[in-house]
């Protein structure tokens, strides 16, 4: 009796545990759901409190950003916010797109083991420098040594440039890692007959692996793209807090995330129009992202099927 | 630092509990015993302390409210920033202990409030607040009048350069930095020299934060800009002074101009109003005590202007009077 209910116990205490251990990973995929639903919820709620109060067209189509001034001064157009969020993503992608693409190309392609285990290890390290500490770079170092004095630029204590340089600069070493991985992906077989062919290795680099690794280069872009829209703290340092909507690179600008953690800073009271502005522009920049990472699954997956 | 802070602090807050007590020995004995204890740096005062009003004043009432904490953990202290206005109506409906007031209580319309509400008060002066109005080292200006400052900042400005109010002065294209629009000096500078409280040009830089202001102004240069005075002081070597002409000649700011008022407009008192009912209780008592005896530390803490000697003797005497009434 005792014998053949230790028997049948045994799988089923196994069984518990497989459930135990099933469930525990279950809640951890469920804390990221909870969070995400939390935070659209969060957003949600101030931001239909400011649609009562201001038309979605004002909002989405307006050219004026003074939330913050009374009466008639008073203006809810997000457009120079949103330009300002392009803008700088745009310059910082300028630097960040060629940098990292080029530097995994090499990294996966032609550098020399001992090399690679040099660069590595300073690209990770990059990565993990805080970005509070890129600000004051930009803001304290590159603006006035490197714009002003060696490059005689006329640009302004907070501009674009600066920022969005030292944006494209933190974010290169996200695009370089993943470009690395995605090259040193491709199968070795390609190359050889590349090489059988008779292409050199800049030319099997550039019209075989390239190609071959494309979806995981498009990721590594779109991956990129966010980090730099969501950046605060440069921006916030060092490209300045005035909601601009010309192309001026040497004027200061203010991005949607550089708002939220401005006016979020300051004291403004809780539940004026002021405060529900945090929200919605967290919202539009919420929205923003998953447009982003949409479009960045489907491209990972045209791509995907051309090439395997 | 820290350090030294706390032992000028202690010392001399022993000193000044010292002179309070023999003032109301006469009035009240027991009193004297309570703040005896909180001399001492014991922890036996507790209960909550409301503080609204101007948001001026917060930074010196948050300065204060901590340094008193640390000597009397068992208070609790909040500091609100309704405004000065704001302030004073949740104080007259007898929702808070004190009131923060960057200008002295209105005799017409919040008096008789507080009246009705039969909420007394006393008017203690704090501090000193002073607007400095600084320009880059490169950018030569020695004076402006309150009428040119009101060209370039009023609403709807479209002045570019200096050159613009005066064709004397540098054609330089000004970058203008000024306070966020929740910033009491904002309220102040933009009351004071355009008219009209919150009424300003939108194309400046803003900032909550003063330094970044300084940082701005001397790194451009067109740098312009306005920020509490003490933030010029710590950051004077980059920046030039610009003095302030309301009429009677050219002024600049310093401590002695901002205190004795010379400096017009953009000098003014600060104030706390605590009830006359909240003062009854001994831990509002002994805050206001040391508040008015560590006023030019907490100032010096919250980075504005000090009260001077003279000054600082009249809020005593305006506290003892008040506790006498009590």
């Amino acid at each position: 009796m005792g014998r053949r209910t230790s028997l049948v116990r045994r799988p089923s205490g196994r069984s518990r545990f497989e459930a135990a251990i099933k469930a525990i990973l279950f809640g951890a995929a469920v804390v990221s759901i909870l969070t995400t639903l939390a935070i659209v919820f969060s957003l949600l709620k101030e931001t239909i409190a400011f649609f009562g109060d201001v038309p979605v067209g004002d909002y989405l189509f307006g050219t004026k950003w003074t939330p913050q001034f009374q009466g008639d001064q008073q203006s809810f157009g997000v457009l120079p916010l949103v330009w300002g969020t392009l803008y700088l993503t745009g310059i910082g992608l300028l630097v960040a797109i060629p940098i990292g693409i080029l530097s995994g190309m090499y990294l996966a392609e032609f550098a020399p083991t001992r090399v690679r285990k040099i660069i590595k290890p300073v690209l990770e390290l990059l990565a993990g420098v805080p970005t509070i500490v890129f600000g004051y770079f930009a803001l304290t170092f590159f603006t006035p040594e490197v714009l002003r004095n060696a490059l005689g630029l006329g640009v302004n204590q907070f501009n674009a440039l600066s920022a969005g340089i030292i944006l494209g600069v933190l974010v290169v070493p996200t695009i370089a890692t993943l470009v690395e991985d995605a090259m040193a992906a491709v199968p070795q077989s390609l190359r050889e007959g590349s090489a059988g062919l008779g292409a050199n290795r800049v030319q099997t680099a550039i019209r075989v692996v390239f190609p071959a690794a494309l979806s995981g280069i498009v990721a590594a872009l779109v991956l990129g793209t966010s980090r730099a829209i969501g950046e605060t703290v440069i921006i916030l340092i060092a490209g300045g807090q005035t909601a601009n909507l010309s192309l001026n690179p040497t004027e200061s600008y203010q991005s949607m995330a550089a708002f939220i953690a401005a006016t979020a800073r300051g004291d403004i009271p809780t539940g004026s129009i002021e405060y529900e502005t945090i929200f919605v522009v967290g919202m539009t920049l919420f929205v923003f992202t998953l447009v982003l990472n949409m479009i960045s699954i489907r491209m990972v997956r045209r791509y995907r099927q051309v090439y395997e | 630092m820290r350090k030294n802070l706390l032992m000028t602090l202690a010392v001399s807050s022993a000193l000044a509990f010292g002179v309070v007590a023999c003032g109301d020995d006469d009035e009240t004995p027991s009193g004297g015993g309570e703040e005896q204890a909180a001399s001492n740096g014991g922890g036996d005062l507790s209960g909550k302390i409301a503080i609204d009003g101007s948001s001026t004043v917060a930074p010196f009432a948050e300065a204060a409210a901590e340094l008193f904490q640390e000597e009397n953990s068992g208070v609790q202290i909040t500091v609100g920033t309704s405004g000065t206005g704001g302030g004073f109506e949740k104080f007259c409906a007898g929702e808070t202990d004190i009131s923060d007031a960057s200008r002295p209580i209105d005799e017409e319309e919040e008096v008789p409030i507080c009246e009705e509400g039969a909420v007394e008060y006393t008017e203690v002066q704090v501090a000193n607040d002073g607007i400095a109005i600084a320009t880059n080292k490169e950018l030569a200006v020695d004076c402006l009048t309150t009428k040119q400052l009101k060209q370039i900042w009023n609403k709807g400005s479209k002045v570019k350069s200096l050159a613009d109010v005066d064709p004397s002065l540098p054609d330089t294209e000004l970058s203008l930095y000024g306070p966020g629009t929740d910033s009491g000096t904002f309220d102040f500078f933009t009351d004071e020299i355009n008219g009209e409280e919150g009424v300003s040009r939108e194309d400046y830089e803003a900032s909550e934060d003063d330094n970044q202001l300084v940082t701005g102004v001397s790194g451009d240069e067109g740098g312009f800009g306005y920020f509490g005075f003490s933030y010029y002081e710590s950051a004077a070597d980059g920046l030039n002074l610009v003095g302030v002409d309301s009429g009677d000649g050219c002024i600049k700011p310093s401590a002695e101009t901002i205190q004795d008022g010379s400096y017009t407009p953009l000098a003014r008192p600060l104030f706390m109003y605590p009830s006359a009912k909240a003062m009854q209780r001994p831990e509002v008592k002994a805050f206001m005590e040391f508040v008015v005896a560590q006023a030019r530390a907490i100032a010096e803490a919250a980075k504005i202007v000090p009260l001077t000697d003279e000054q600082t003797q009249t809020a005593k005497d305006e506290l003892a009077q008040a506790e006498a009434g009590a």
